[in-house]
């Protein structure tokens, strides 16, 4: 051998203490996934459109039919229910990004870095937690250039906001796992909307539940989707809030605290 | 003759039916170069995402600057650098933004990354791109920035998984000249190739793999003299009786047998050019001049040909895989 024994170079690396390490490279996923946003604005644009489509047609299409029987005009009552199913919607997005970065080959990198475990997974549901708020800042512009009254008060109506967000930031851990687990763009989008239509469409987030068979109406009742949609609606439109709002909370712990170890497990997992 | 830098006792890895790793051992010194060269599928890149932290092994042990890939993965992670087909760049990012992703989650102190992201960007020759998203980029930048974005935290090892394929042959000379640059620093170097001959011209030893074993290993002289320096190819086109005829007044001339194929005499030699002249005043002598004549120096597929008597192929395809792009 020839190797004259060069002293073997010194990374250019300051390890750092556990939390610190989690939060800074979280922020640095976070970031780069938002210049994504801002760099490919077809993927804002696209699922921003969606939602405000369904506010035209549901308003001028249905509103006539559909009576609710909470004495308020329909636009009013269409409002939450919309709110909640952008967010819902909007997980895709977590899913297929993820999915994304499994296909390019990006998180076997990241999987070479010293990096926190967590930092991919807290970075995507932030970035998407971040789109979510500019979408729901649009739709209420949107609802209010249709009509949608607020029937308390304003900080009612952001507590109803800051309720959809955590709805949708623990729908995004669901999603997250299954972009890990599908590993292709295309199918994580196709494989994420037959789950996603029957918790939206099967819930009080545009109809009420009572015009549904009675076999349905216990699920409808109860599922995730209609449980926060009613828990937006008593907040935005008055009546008691107690009950709906901590059921919804009780949601989003109880998803929250089973997907999230399972999609860390996951990405831990070979990819 | 320094520490080892990589050290690997019997290595396995499945993918459910198929052992993709086999128990697979090897040493590389610090400062050094070493080749693991084989077909596709013949195990490279599972060994690389292993002694990059990406998978664990099934069994056996590998140790990077003597830190256990499985253990102390994290201490791993920060002495190593990762580039080519087992890892990638962020598309809708821009070159810079890559590098400086990269160097964060490397866990740089802030103050180096501009810097550092600045002289890598000059030297892969991407500093007019720097700006703009990669998704722009061509294919031998999309390369030189894969590269550039192992080398940002500067890591004593690194690893290059067929770092070349796909580059022009420019651009494959400057990356070899820089892998050089590196070890003389004292960067220790572990590449993946299907190619012979940057085997050859870059690494101080390589470990010829198949099938997820290693089925040899030495340096680069003493695996060609192995198997003869020097391949001969007489052409008969298509007349096939002439090339056995050939082939048989072959056999009797040199040591090796000859390989008969398609009307193509293959002569795999140690002494080219005295085989050359000998062969073809002798066949001259016979009447069996050939209608064409190369001499040229041995390709994987006769590598794997000397040590197995097969061709070189991936497994499940019939298609000889030596000289395939980008997969």
């Amino acid at each position: 051998m020839t190797s004259t024994a060069a002293p073997i170079p010194l990374p250019l690396v300051r390890p750092r203490n556990r939390v610190n390490r989690s939060l800074r490279d979280a922020i640095a996923i976070s970031r780069r996934n938002l210049i994504t946003y801002r760099r490919v604005p077809q993927l804002l644009v696209f699922s921003t459109i969606q939602p405000v489509v369904f506010v035209l047609l549901f308003t001028y299409v249905f509103g006539g039919v559909v009576s609710t029987s909470l004495n308020v005009p329909y636009v009013d009552y269409l409002m939450p229910g919309v709110f909640v199913q952008t967010v819902v919607f909007g997980a895709i997005g977590t899913a297929v990004g993820l999915a994304t970065d499994v296909k390019s080959g990006l998180l076997e990198r990241f999987r070479s870095l010293p990096m926190a475990r967590s930092a991919v997974l807290a970075g995507r549901t932030f970035a998407d937690l971040t789109r979510n708020v500019f979408v729901v800042v649009l739709m209420t512009a949107v609802g209010f250039a249709v009509g949608f009254r607020v029937h308390t008060n304003a900080a009612m109506f952001v507590a109803g906001m800051l309720l959809v967000l955590l709805f949708g930031y623990s729908m995004a851990w669901i999603f997250a796992t299954l972009g890990l687990v599908v590993g292709d763009p295309e199918t994580a989008q196709a494989a994420a909307f037959p789950i996603m239509a029957p918790l939206v469409f099967a819930s009080s987030a545009f109809i009420p539940v009572s015009t549904m068979p009675g076999w349905l109406q216990a699920f409808a009742e109860h599922q995730p989707v209609s449980v926060t949609a009613s828990a937006v609606r008593a907040l935005v439109l008055g009546g008691p809030t107690t009950s709906y709002v901590v059921q919804t909370l009780a949601w989003c712990v109880g998803i929250l605290a089973i997907a999230a170890p399972i999609a860390v497990w996951r990405y831990r997992k070979a990819i | 003759m320094g520490d080892v830098a990589i050290r690997v006792e019997d290595l396995a890895k499945r993918f459910g039916p198929v052992a993709a790793l086999d128990g697979i051992d090897f040493e590389v010194p610090t400062a050094t170069i070493f080749g693991l060269l084989g077909p596709n599928g013949a195990g490279k890149t599972t060994a690389v995402r292993v002694l990059t932290t990406i998978i664990p092994p099934d069994r056996g042990r590998a140790e990077v600057l003597g830190h256990d890939v499985v253990r102390d993965a994290d201490e791993v992670r920060l002495r190593i650098g990762l580039a080519g087909q087992s890892a990638a760049v962020d598309e809708n990012l821009t070159g810079r933004e890559n590098l400086q992703l990269i160097g964060r989650l490397a866990q740089m102190p802030g103050r180096f990354i501009a810097p550092r992201t600045d002289a890598l960007l000059d030297r892969f020759e991407l500093a007019h791109a720097a700006d703009r998203p990669v998704r722009t980029y061509s294919g031998g930048m999309r390369r030189r920035l894969d590269v550039a974005a192992s080398l940002v935290h500067r890591p004593p090892v690194l690893f290059l998984d067929e770092p070349t394929t796909g580059l022009d042959l420019q651009s494959r000379g400057e990356l070899w000249t820089m892998i050089r640059e590196l070890v003389d620093a004292g960067t220790t170097v572990l590449l993946t190739t299907q190619y012979l001959e940057e085997a050859d011209r870059l690494a101080h030893r390589v470990a010829v793999v198949d099938q997820g074993t290693v089925i040899a290993e030495g340096t680069p002289v003493e695996l060609k003299s192995r198997m003869g320096a020097t391949v001969v190819e007489l052409g008969y086109g298509e007349q096939q009786q002439q090339a056995v005829k050939a082939a048989d007044l072959v056999a009797r001339l040199t040591p090796g047998r000859p390989e008969l194929e398609f009307g193509t005499v293959r002569i795999t030699s140690n002494d080219g050019s005295r085989i050359l002249v000998d062969t073809l005043r002798s066949l001259d002598a016979a009447d069996l001049s050939p209608i064409t004549v190369a001499v040229r120096e041995p390709s994987l597929d006769d590598v794997f040909l000397a040590l197995t008597g097969r061709h070189a192929e991936a497994p499940g395809n019939g298609k000889h895989s030596t000289h395939r792009g980008d997969q």
